[in-house]
């Protein structure tokens, strides 16, 4: 990877689909809040002390294998349309695009591994896979985390562990987190009560974007809200049991609506499908909810459909910035609106 | 449906938030969303964690407020007040200066106040012997609710003899 450029037109591996119960569950996500042990935290620490953090962690980095090729982004030398375009691409908060002076982002060799630096922490790890595999990821991020470790002095008490910045984070440091696509709840209205038992054993549920964003087209994120108390494994361990009893609820009511309405439900998705091939305005909203409907499509097993992959990327790949990063000037909406629609039909024309 | 805040726009952002297995749903209007920070994307999360985190600490130490807020960090200046608003601390010694005003708010938010995940690689072995006595501290607990006082004894003689090894290893003798 060698610039923000190159990017645009390859989407991250954690889009391909390959990963388990990749039509459910687009992805997995975790991520490890650490700071230096001698500097402030970010908030409070002096824009000198912070400036140490980069240039440390990037010598650290460059012993992990995951970032055998990195590539490093100041978010000084970033324009507006950088930030929202990292956004975009789940590789920054919207905190750091909005606020960050002294940030930063690392990015690995193919954006499944990152470190956001000195946002609310000095760092933030960050692991991104394909489907279901919080092991695989937990794994991952574990190796990382070591890998830093040997060369970073950590923020660490016995008692309390990885200290951050928000007492939230404290103890393991870790946010894991499932992206799903659960239409048939949601079509049988069982969704809200599914959430809300999702709230009691202590996880949250949130929007396509993590933290404050809305539900939008059927993708709900399900995260881990502690952080203390808990090893790393049984908060992985937790976080699947209920991702994989949800998921099971999801194949109840998909067996039910085909049951009931399976003309009614296909008609949707195939409407859904014939729009994104040949409409010519398409706005964001709308392609989300087409998308929805022609991935629910695909768990379906109805042939003839493009595959999870192009979906996949579809979403990530026709967002606002990255059409004005493709055709590498600003856009008003209108404009953008009619070249999504051109971008999703090249991708369902290759696709086939 | 009109807007909840302003009551005079029609709703168009539609926000659902779930907070201790209570749902709220707000509807408004972009105008309120925005200044209220609940635009989706684009928007900067303002409904989140701290909202919740702030409140919690607010509702426990109101009492004590003049006497707790004024506590200082010696390390980087950050006042428990300061803290309460931002819901942030300073820097890693934070953690010991509010170390008793902490404890409640750790309990509330994560149901614990005591790490158990790994560990820097550096401080495994001094931390992993620690975790050892502290299973054994909470298992002799456990033996002296049964009454089973033999047992008792014998746990409590283990965990002495841990503890003084640890902390001779720590003054950096050998063990014997």
């Amino acid at each position: 990877m060698t610039s923000l450029q190159e990017m645009v037109k390859r989407p991250g591996s954690w889009l391909n689909g390959s990963g388990p119960h990749a039509d459910k569950i687009l992805s997995t996500r975790l991520r490890l809040a650490r700071n230096l042990k001698n500097v402030p935290f970010p908030g409070r620490a002096r824009p000198e002390q912070l400036s140490q953090v980069l240039p440390s962690v990037v010598a650290a980095s460059k012993k992990s294998s995951s970032f055998s090729e990195l590539l490093v982004l100041r978010s000084s030398e970033m324009v507006k349309s950088d930030r929202q375009f990292l956004v975009e691409r789940h590789l920054i908060s919207h905190d750091f695009a909005e606020d960050s002076k002294v940030g930063a982002l690392i990015i690995g060799t193919d954006e499944s591994s990152s470190i956001m630096i000195n946002e609310e922490d000095h760092l933030r790890i960050q692991v991104l896979c394909s489907g279901l595999q919080l092991a695989g990821a937990l794994k991952l991020v574990d190796k990382i985390d070591e890998e830093l470790d040997a060369s970073l002095e950590y923020a660490f008490s016995d008692e309390l562990g990885y200290l951050t910045s928000c007492p939230t984070n404290v103890g393991t440091g870790m946010r894991a987190s499932v992206l799903i696509h659960f239409p048939s709840l949601v079509l049988t209205r069982q969704i809200s009560k599914v959430l809300q038992g999702i709230t009691q054993v202590g996880l949250a549920v949130r929007g396509f974007y993590g933290e404050g964003s809305e539900i939008m087209g059927n993708f709900f994120q399900i995260s881990n809200q502690t952080t203390l108390g808990l090893t790393e494994k049984e908060t992985i361990t937790s976080l699947e049991r209920v991702t994989n009893q949800i998921m099971e609820y999801e194949t109840k009511a998909m067996e039910v609506l085909l049951k009931d309405a399976r003309t009614q439900i296909e008609d949707k998705v195939w409407r859904a499908y014939g729009t994104l091939k040949y409409c010519k305005i398409l706005t964001s909203r709308e392609l989300i909810s087409l998308i929805s409907a022609v991935r629910f499509g695909i768990s379906l097993g109805l042939s003839g459909l493009c595959d999870i992959a192009a979906v996949n990327e579809l979403l990530i790949l026709t967002q606002p910035s990255h059409i004005q990063k493709l055709a590498g000037r600003e856009m008003a909406s209108a404009e953008r609106n009619v070249m999504r629609a051109e971008i999703v039909h090249e991708k369902l024309k290759t696709k086939q | 449906m009109q807007c909840q805040i302003c009551g005079k726009a029609p709703a168009c952002v539609h926000y659902t938030e779930i907070v201790n297995d209570k749902m709220t749903e707000l509807h408004v209007c972009e105008k309120c969303a925005e200044e209220r920070g609940l635009h989706g994307v684009l928007g900067k999360d303002k409904l989140s964690i701290s909202g919740p985190l702030v409140w919690m600490m607010d509702s426990m130490t109101s009492t004590e407020e003049d006497k707790v807020g004024n506590v200082q960090c010696p390390a980087c200046g950050m006042r428990y007040s300061t803290f309460k608003e931002t819901a942030r601390l300073g820097c890693a010694l934070c953690y010991e200066a509010f170390h008793s005003q902490l404890r409640p708010v750790l309990r509330r938010v994560h149901g614990s106040t005591r790490h158990c995940g790994k560990s820097p690689g550096k401080d495994s072995v001094k931390y992993a012997r620690r975790r050892e006595i502290q299973e054994l501290q909470d298992e002799l607990e456990k033996v002296i609710q049964r009454e089973e006082f033999e047992l008792a004894a014998e746990l409590r003689d283990k965990i002495k003899k841990m503890e003084t090894s640890f902390s001779r290893r720590r003054k950096g003798t050998p063990k014997p």
